[in-house]
């Protein structure tokens, strides 16, 4: 185990700069997610901590080495790929004892350990089977019994899940962080699903278009985006944004809509009156209520659990997520009213939290 | 149980009402048949039937001109003590042999270079196909001026660097000329090794190569234990038709020295055409001819007994 240091890291493909300056402290143990929209630099991120592309500045340490001229098989890290690369002419047992092979362990040791990890990820009776005959999951675990072999500093996962169906998902995402919790390894995970990165995660980190939006906890992020990215890309359904005006001037603060609307606030940040604001309040945190704003039921979504309902007041879209079940029909018109405590500001220009 | 039962008799009423013509159109198995038809009928009229009629003419003593009477294994027997025939069949073999293992070699080789990212990559692939593209013929003409008693222009090139002081007789000298002729096969058949196997790499997920990076792999194990062993399918196809096409060449010999010198360079092939044809005993070439079946009946079971051992390329059991 040890932990990662990515300080200050650049890379350019050609002359296009897709990560600019990207700092993340990883501790020792920790699951750490990295998560962001497609293309935003996350899985490069990885691959330069693997040692699969250079690094074009900046420095990153595992433990107390800089391995940015490392050979990746001395960097005693294991990876999960995103399509498992299992070798399809090995089998299981083959596939997982590769690497000790590789560093000419004896034949006996090899055995021992590929029993060992087989066994803490139930892939016993599969030993002798090839790739091919294996199920999607069956091969996700094999590719986790490939990196915990090895015993490394630090597991990468890239995107491992991304190739399941749902239901299987959700079983392999629970067995992951078991596994993480057994073993404790330094965890580097990137997925694009900001739903595994929520459960997983110990710590996260948004990235988007090759910098850091914001890292923490799960529910730092959740509660206290830094800004109207993050707050749009963590949670599901996604935050409502609603385009208005500060009013501080009365006793009570308030933001007012294009349409006249007033949404309430708990308190005023320090900016003046009229300031142009985008006021973001999570679909749960909309209670129905005569002295709300009025909207109109477009849609009606029951998911058994709870009913999630899309409603338009004038040109915008507002989602609201009820666990109790309201005689609503599309067309009606409801009162909905946020609540202040948990309502969001953020700077219409520059996004960020007022 | 009583599902079953009550089940029963309504499947003896249904009766097959369709006449059995219909039944024979509709059939899928049948339908199978009709769709092969057509092309069993070119096969069998263009293939096995010269096929037949070549091993049927090998018992005969048939001549050019006149139709032969059944001999039984005459030829056979005749051959059996002509030296001439058993040298052609080890030059056959020595330059199958030394010729498809330099041209696999070579082959993937070149292969695993094109694989790279290079410079001009899709230029030099297109420059790495042109001996096969060029007709036989007319590069077996160029490789006879190359290797030309008095215009050679690798004698012309020695002397002139002043390695040697008088030519090399290329196709003189019997050896010289085995050795001439195998290198002309090579230079010709390596880019069909080369591509078929450069298409084979690509089918290799670049994701195998990085695990195995991080695995630990030097590249040349990543070559030994991903490279080769995820290739041996496609190696295994395209070294059984190198050594087919190898061991029935017949054109570039014919070209470059008609079976010269003094049967140097004889193939089974070419002693078939020469015996067969041009001294018009039909008999006796066909039987040269069918003596190659068994070695490439051979050729073919090899490859396919090892390909049958590819545990891991067959099925997709859940069991």
């Amino acid at each position: 185990m040890a932990s990662v240091q990515i300080s200050d890291v650049r890379k350019s493909f050609g002359g296009f700069e897709v990560l600019h300056g990207v700092s993340i402290p990883i501790e020792d143990g920790a699951f750490v997610v990295l998560v962001g929209p497609s293309g935003c630099g996350k899985s490069t991120l990885l691959r330069m901590l693997a040692g699969l592309e250079n690094i074009t500045s900046g420095t990153i340490a595992i433990g107390d080495r800089v391995v940015n001229n490392v050979q990746p098989k001395e960097r005693d890290i294991a990876m999960v790929f995103q399509n498992y690369a299992l070798y399809p002419h090995m089998t299981v047992a083959q596939n997982m004892g590769f690497s000790l092979k590789l560093r000419n362990a004896e034949a006996n040791d090899i055995s021992t350990r590929v029993k060992k990890a087989a066994e803490i990820l139930d892939l016993a009776p599969l030993l002798e089977r090839y790739p091919r005959q294996l199920s999607g999951g069956q091969r996700q675990r094999v590719a986790m019994g490939r990196a915990i072999v090895r015993d490394p500093q630090v597991f990468l996962f890239d995107e491992p899940l991304s190739n399941l169906d749902a239901k299987l998902r959700v079983a392999m995402r629970t067995e992951i962080k078991e596994l993480h919790q057994r073993l404790k390894t330094t965890t580097v995970y990137v997925t694009h699903d900001q739903i595994e990165a929520m459960t997983m995660a110990d710590k996260i980190v948004v990235m988007h278009d090759g910098i850091v939006e914001q890292m923490g906890s799960p529910l730092e992020l959740y509660d206290h985006p830094e800004n109207q990215f993050v707050a749009g890309f963590i949670g599901s359904p996604a935050m409502n944004f609603l385009n208005g005006h500060l009013k501080v001037n009365g006793a009570q603060p308030y933001v007012e809509t294009d349409n006249g609307s007033r949404l309430p606030i708990s308190s005023a940040p320090a900016a003046s009156d009229g300031r142009p604001v985008i006021y973001g309040v999570r679909p749960e945190h909309l209670d129905l209520a005569s002295d709300g704003i009025e909207v109109e039921v477009a849609v009606v979504e029951p998911t058994g659990s709870e009913t999630q309902i899309v409603a338009r007041i004038g040109s915008q879209e507002l989602i609201a997520v009820f666990r109790d079940r309201h005689q609503v029909a599309p067309g009606d018109k409801i009162h909905l009213r946020p609540r202040a405590e948990v309502a969001h500001l953020f700077d219409k220009d520059t996004g960020r939290r007022l | 149980m009583t599902t079953m039962q009550t089940s029963m008799p309504a499947q003896a009423v249904y009766k097959d009402t369709r006449s059995l013509w219909e039944k024979l159109r509709t059939n899928r198995n049948w339908l199978a048949l009709w769709f092969m038809l057509p092309t069993a009928a070119f096969l069998i009229l263009f293939l096995a039937y010269p096929l037949g009629l070549g091993v049927w003419m090998s018992f005969t003593d048939e001549r050019i001109g006149r139709t032969g009477i059944f001999v039984g294994l005459e030829n056979y027997e005749w051959l059996w003590n002509d030296s001439i025939f058993w040298l052609s069949v080890f030059n056959t073999l020595l330059y199958t042999i030394i010729a498809s293992v330099i041209k696999f070699a070579v082959g993937l080789y070149l292969a695993l270079l094109l694989n790279r990212h290079m410079p001009f990559k899709a230029m030099i692939r297109a420059i790495v196909l042109v001996p096969f593209i060029v007709p036989t013929v007319l590069s077996a003409i160029a490789f006879w001026w190359i290797y030309d008693a008095q215009f050679s222009i690798i004698s012309w090139s020695l002397i002139k660097l002043g390695l040697i002081d008088h030519n090399i007789n290329f196709l003189g000298d019997p050896n010289m000329a085995r050795g001439s002729v195998i290198f002309a096969n090579i230079w010709r058949g390596v880019p069909f090794v080369a591509i078929t196997l450069l298409a084979g790499l690509q089918t290799v997920s670049p994701s195998l190569y990085e695990a195995a990076t991080l695995d630990g792999a030097t590249d040349w194990q990543r070559f030994r234990y991903i490279t080769y062993p995820l290739l041996t399918p496609i190696i295994a196809v395209v070294m059984t038709f190198s050594v087919l096409f190898t061991f029935t060449d017949f054109q570039l010999v014919w070209a470059l020295t008609r079976g010269g010198p003094v049967n140097a360079t004889h193939l089974m092939a070419t002693l078939s055409y020469q015996r067969g044809i041009l001294s018009g005993r039909l008999g006796e070439g066909a039987a040269i001819a069918t003596a190659m079946i068994p070695f490439l009946l051979a050729a073919i079971a090899i490859s396919w007994f090892g390909m049958q051992r590819r545990k891991w390329q067959q099925g997709s059991d859940n069991d």
